[in-house]
């Protein structure tokens, strides 16, 4: 059996969605999410059942906007969704055929979608003709770490001509040309995921993959009405990011060949798949991992607050941020940076000069406040 | 980060309690401070769901939406919340004074102004949204909104962008101001968490900060500050409410929607003026009524503009606005930096340990020291200084110093723990020094490498001069109308 | 060994008289100079083609320095063009200006010079005159909002600068600018062509600056989609010492910098505080060390000794600056932050890597203007003081910057651009020896 395999337990792996796959880059120099990550482990459901279940949620009425933005967008053969094309690539587009790859009937498997996908694309690569054609829903994969991936289909692909755009509808507003930079950033690491497997799909059946533009097209509400706009967004720095991203999971290896024989995150599901594994065993295990908890976690990671509260029970000095970290030039842990401030630890080779500046530090403290 | 406030931030961990950063306090307070916690409706760029405001902690006043996607009911809102604010608002501009400068025309300048204080930076965000929502809204024809909403809208925007200079305390975020005073056990992005912040610095009895902050962050126990909601809260509590106002429309639906956002903005509401309360504990740092003073005069300046009838703010900055404001707001942050310095030692520290200031003690002084000769002959007093701290400034440097506010000198040379300086400003015209200007032997000194002189930039072309280079002359002005809403709910 | 030689000159001379060529007929030309590309080269000689012409012409440059070495170049080149230098009252001119310029506070003063050189904050007190011609130059260390100040004086104008070089910046958050095409806080060339988007772009091919063994790196990792070479050819540039070393790790590292053109000095990998004592100490008495060897530079140019005025030592931070000033560096060694470093030339430069002894990488750091000021200022050989463990920072650095709408994405990455300058440094690693 895969080593991987043995670390998740006998569950499928966690299929990476895009958005999931957009987070690798969050903390990459955590060996801890590393690994889990590349196991295709369900980490909320560890730190769940750790204790520290994760605290991000979505609120209904944020996940209904967003259901009828993009239903407005897509209404009538994405007529709308055209209109914007037309006016954001300055191209008159005389028609545009719309097909739906998600309707397939059934409910074939991810790897028969895919192929029809495939199919669909190879066919749009070859026509040349003037004519846009949107293509929604493409379930389209991506390897990572050895093992493939379905993308959560909930872009648009458009082709036109020998060109195609990836069209990302997201439901955060743009007023006046501004829209929140860190949802932009959020939407432009995933639309950069598509872009990547949608030039792969091209490469493999033998086209262009440079075909597919690094300029994705980013639909929102504008201002305060539910009126969408299409704003071109260059994603060529998130396809950097993300193609070192996925190469450094292939290399995921060398830590996972360094861990403890035997160990494994399998959480024992029972029958009904409720965790049954002890839970300080789980603990002992996740902590079989090195973490490199950054107070930036907790906005990015399912297990933050375990290794928040790991770190704290450490007295690391990781808890107070990276800046905090920096100033103190490498002292790791609150008491030994406190002993060097007071003058009761004798500081170690290397750092008599931190030692210098905290002694300093509590030395001017005391005397102005 | 500084390591004085990293040292800070270690110590809270180590006590369990919130550490001062400063001695005195850098913000103005107003006597009678405006709190306002907005909430919105998630998914939203700025539909309002509920606010509580007022400047009777024992009087808050909740407005609520009981549907935040009707328009009406948002329009009511604003309304209800120019209500509360506007009254607020020019019943400080009816006290003015005259200000009288050489070289200028005396001007009128009203004797306080609006201090409007929200939780957090978010909020800061959504009032600007708020502003920029209401300010264009007319109030007759198609689409007619009660005339006060779009003077709402105006203000709104005058504080948040006064919020943008650095120094200003019309539009305060309570987390913000509290961070520059105390340091807590935590990251700073955790700090951003009222509750949590709130919980190092004042945590209730019987408990560490530590505690107090870890228990903050559970939503059931502090409800967040906003402006947006638990997720939770939505779900379970606020969709059901909302979707019964829906279907019946009835006061008694209306109420349930109260209750259920009521229950999520009274413990920020305590928390607030607690923290206003916190803040007025402190001595006020001398350079804050300066400060505040330009809060003042902004405010008189737009209140008159106002008065006469002037379009609403731009939605954004043309060429010429966007690089006059960048001046004023550089030049607001280069003082506020100084003045924050020289009003107290505890942030002067911050810079004495990065070697850009230092305290010590004058060993020698020779206040009739000229240079130059006949006209050219220029009165240098020299002196020397001893000091412990690590000094790390180039010779040539110019430096001020908190004693004599005005004063500049230049480093001239720096031995061991001598620094060699001369006064090249602040001592007077005549060919000795004026009395008192120089410090005498023995007297404890500081100076830094930070000055708030202010050097006026040059000046910027006519908005219809802008050059070629810029995209020449903007469009004629045409007072922008917002479109009609096109909203279309589920 | 001079077959190429030739080509490259020409390479260069054509791409000067194309710039020439075009001024008549564009109402802005730009031209991007990678480091040492004969920027100032270019300048001079077009300052010289439009005095020429007999039309006034005003030269904007960013800081008195600049104006001052502007006004000595073209005194030199161009005896017999009047010229006029435009400054603050405070400022002292220094002697090699001396009777080269006529030197005033107001423009009247100057008498009716054929080209007046002053600073944008000068020009922007000029009053209401306007100039048929103008030169910018180190037109993307300038700030937009100051070309908004003075783009009414001119008619016409040749903006010249260095786009791998650091961006203007501000003590404030510009954050409401963000995506206007006339944002403040852009550089005057970004603004300029995003209203004005047919203007002549042109690329000076040539650096006559860096050394064979430095163009390829430098062009590589900061100029990736508008590359440029070097002027002279490899084992052109040599450095040799007349003095004898000790085979000390100091002594190995200048020796590799002298052979290859580069020197990574690695200290053992460990976080610091920034001002690290053992880096600081390692640039001192390299720099100390470099001198007592005697080098001397071979080149295109013939053989000179190096002397310290000809060494440089850059860091990233002010504190590092002056913790390395405090270690003790020969007299007459320069010393100073990659800001202050732009646009100037050394034989040889001993630099402190931005990320030394970090943790975490910051945009800061990562800014890649930085790291392209520093390891091009050099005509010789550049030694790099550094810990180890650079690349796994790199590796480890979060990517989640966040994304402005409109706003155009700027190239290099400073991810790439550092890993790329560290893949090579890593053929020319020399170990420290330990201090204790």
């Amino acid at each position: 059996m895969d080593r991987l395999d043995e670390l998740r337990g006998p569950v499928p792996p966690r299929p990476h969605d895009a958005r999931a796959i957009a987070a690798l880059a969050a903390n990459p120099g955590c060996a801890r999410r590393a690994v889990l990550d590349a196991a295709g482990i369900d980490k909320d459901a560890t730190a769940t059942h750790l204790g520290f279940p994760a605290p991000f949620g979505q609120s209904p009425f944020a996940i209904t906007r967003g259901n009828v933005f993009e239903a407005l967008v897509k209404e009538s053969g994405c007529a709308e969704l055209l209109r914007l094309l037309r006016e954001i690539l300055g191209l008159p587009i005389p028609l545009a055929s719309y097909t739906d790859l998600g309707d397939v009937g059934g409910n074939p498997s991810a790897h028969l979608r895919h192929s029809h996908t495939r199919r669909l694309l190879d066919r749009a690569a070859r026509d040349g003709d003037d004519a846009g054609t949107l293509y929604d829903h493409p379930l389209l994969r991506l390897d990572i770490a050895g093992h493939t991936s379905y993308l959560e289909p909930d872009v648009v692909a458009f082709r036109l001509g020998g060109r195609f755009h990836i069209v990302e509808i997201k439901s955060f507003s743009v007023i006046d040309g501004q829209a929140e930079p860190d949802k932009v950033a959020a939407a432009a690491r995933q639309a950069a995921v598509y872009v990547l497997a949608l030039r792969d799909t091209l490469e493999e059946l033998g086209h262009d993959p440079a075909r597919v533009s690094h300029d994705v097209v980013l639909v929102c509400p504008e201002n305060f009405a539910n009126r969408p706009a299409a704003t071109l967004v260059d994603v060529r720095r998130e396809l950097a990011v993300l193609r070192r991203q996925l190469a450094r999971m292939t290399r995921v290896g060398a830590i996972v060949d360094a861990l403890e024989p035997g160990l494994t995150f399998d959480l024992v599901p029972d029958a009904g798949g409720a965790p049954t594994r002890p839970v300080a065993d789980l603990r002992e295990a996740v902590r079989g991992v090195g973490a490199r908890y950054a107070p930036d976690c907790l906005s990015t990671c399912d297990l933050c607050f375990f290794c928040r509260d790991e770190a704290a029970s450490e007295g690391s000095t990781d808890l107070l941020g990276r800046q905090v970290r920096d100033a103190l030039g490498g002292v790791a842990t609150v008491a030994e940076a406190l002993g060097l401030a007071d003058g009761s630890l004798i500081p170690d080779e290397g750092q008599e000069e931190i030692a210098r500046l905290l002694r300093l530090a509590d030395r001017m403290y005391a005397e102005v406040s | 980060m500084s390591t004085l406030a990293a040292l800070a931030r270690l110590r809270a961990v180590h006590t369990g309690a919130a550490q001062r950063l400063a001695t005195v306090r850098h913000c103005h307070l107003s006597e009678r401070p405006m709190v306002l916690i907005p909430l919105r409706l998630a998914g939203e760029a700025a539909a309002p769901l509920a606010a509580m405001a007022g400047t009777d902690p024992a009087r808050p006043r909740l407005l609520v939406v009981p549907q935040p996607r009707d328009r009406d009911l948002r329009f009511a809102f604003a309304a209800e919340l120019a209500e509360i604010l506007l009254p607020y608002i020019e019943g400080l501009q009816k006290a003015t004074e005259t200000v009288e400068r050489r070289g200028a025309e005396p001007f009128e300048r009203c004797v306080d102004a609006p201090q409007v204080i929200v939780p957090n930076r978010s909020a800061v965000a959504f009032v600007q949204l708020l502003g920029r929502s209401t300010r264009f809204r007319r109030a007759e024809g198609e689409y007619a909104v009660h005339p006060s909403v779009p003077v709402l809208g105006r203000w709104l925007t005058f504080l948040a962008q006064r919020a943008q200079y650095p120094g200003s305390a019309s539009l305060l975020a309570a987390t913000e101001a509290m961070s520059l005073h105390w340091a807590t056990g935590q990251s700073a992005l955790e700090d951003a968490n009222l509750a949590s912040l709130m919980g190092w610095i004042d945590p209730p009895p019987g408990m560490t900060g530590a505690e107090a902050a870890r228990e903050a962050e559970d939503p059931l126990v502090w409800p967040p500050a906003g402006p947006a909601t638990d997720p939770g809260f939505d779900s379970e509590v606020l969709a059901p409410a909302i979707r019964a106002y829906a279907e019946t429309r009835s006061d008694r639906a209306a109420a349930r929607v109260g209750e259920a956002v009521r229950s999520q903005l009274e413990p920020t509401w305590r928390l607030m003026w607690r923290a206003v309360g916190l803040l007025g504990a402190l001595p006020a740092g001398p350079g804050v009524a300066a400060r505040w003073e330009g809060d003042r005069a902004s405010f008189t300046g737009f209140a008159a503009q106002l008065a006469e009838g002037g379009p609403p703010q731009p939605k954004r900055d043309g060429a010429v606005g966007a690089a006059s404001r960048l001046a004023r707001m550089e030049r607001a942050q280069a003082s506020y930096d100084a003045q924050r310095a020289y009003d107290d030692p505890l942030v002067m520290a911050g810079h004495r340990l990065t070697g850009e200031a230092f305290t010590g003690t004058v060993l020698a002084a020779d206040p009739d020291h000229a240079e130059g000769e006949g006209r050219g002959r220029k009165l240098r007093p020299l002196l020397t200084v001893r000091t412990s701290d690590p000094v790390r400034l180039a010779a040539g440097t110019r430096l001020g110093t908190p004693e004599r506010r005005g004063q500049q000198a230049e480093v001239v040379e720096i031995t061991g723990g001598h620094v060699t300086l001369k006064i090249v400003k602040g001592m007077g015209r005549g060919r000795t020094a004026s009395p008192g200007s120089v410090p005498e032997v023995g007297e404890r000194v500081c100076y830094a490498a930070l000055t708030d002189e202010y050097q006026p930039p040059a000046s910027l072309p006519a908005p219809e001069d802008t050059p070629w280079t810029h995209g020449g002359p903007p469009p004629e002005h045409v007072p922008a109308v917002e479109e009609p809403d096109e909203e279309e709910w589920a | 060994m001079t077959v190429t030689e030739p080509a490259t000159a020409r390479d260069a001379a054509a791409v000067v008289e194309a710039v020439l060529a075009d001024l008549p007929d564009h109402r802005g030309v730009v031209v991007d100079s990678p480091p040492g590309a004969g920027k100032s080269t270019l300048v001079v000689r077009a300052a010289g083609h439009l005095a020429a012409t007999g039309e006034p012409l005003m030269i904007i440059a960013q800081t008195n320095e600049q104006v001052d070495d502007l006004i000595v170049r073209m005194a030199a080149e161009h005896p017999g063009v009047p010229l006029g230098r435009l400054s603050a009252a405070d400022y002292s001119v220094p002697r090699r200006v001396m009777g080269k310029a006529s030197i005033g506070t107001k423009l009247p003063d100057l008498g009716d010079p054929a080209v007046v050189v002053a600073t944008a904050d000068k020009w922007a007190w000029a009053g209401d005159r306007t100039w048929p011609w103008a030169i910018v130059d180190e037109a993307y260390q300038m700030r937009s909002d100051k070309l908004l100040r003075i783009a009414g004086l001119f008619d016409r104008a040749l903006f010249v600068g260095d786009p791998g070089q650091l961006d203007p910046f501000s003590i404030v958050d510009g954050d409401r600018w963000a995506g206007l095409s006339w944002d403040p806080l852009q550089s005057a060339v970004a603004v300029l062509l995003r209203h004005n988007p047919g203007l002549p772009v042109h690329r000076l091919p040539v650096s006559w600056r860096l050394p064979a063994s430095a163009a390829p790196v430098v062009s590589e990792a900061f100029y990736p989609y508008t590359g440029f070479r070097a002027g002279t050819l490899p084992g052109e540039r040599r450095l040799s010492f007349a003095a004898g070393g000790m085979r000390t790790a100091y002594d190995r590292a200048l020796e590799e910098a002298a052979v290859s053109g580069w020197a990574l000095y690695e200290l053992p990998n460990r976080h610091t505080v920034r001002t690290d004592a053992e880096a600081v100490q390692a640039v001192a008495v390299l720099a100390a060390r470099l001198l007592q060897r005697a080098p001397v530079a071979h080149s295109e140019r013939g053989e000179h000794p190096v002397t310290a005025d000809r060494v440089a030592i850059g860091a990233a931070h002010r504190d590092q600056v002056a913790a390395i000033q405090a270690a003790g560096v020969p007299e007459g060694v320069t010393v100073d932050t990659a800001n202050r470093l732009q646009g100037r030339e050394y034989d040889v430069t001993i630099i402190l890597h931005p990320l030394s002894g970090r943790r975490d990488a910051t945009a800061f750091h990562l800014e890649s203007g930085r790291l392209c000021v520093l390891t091009s200022r050099h005509r010789h050989a550049c030694v790099v003081v550094a810990r180890a463990g650079i690349p796994e920072l790199l590796d480890a650095h979060p990517s989640a910057e966040p994304v402005r709408l409109n706003v155009p994405v700027k190239f290099p990455d400073g991810w790439e651009a550092n890993q790329a300058v560290l893949a090579h440094l890593a053929a020319h690693r020399v170990e420290a020896a330990p201090l204790r």
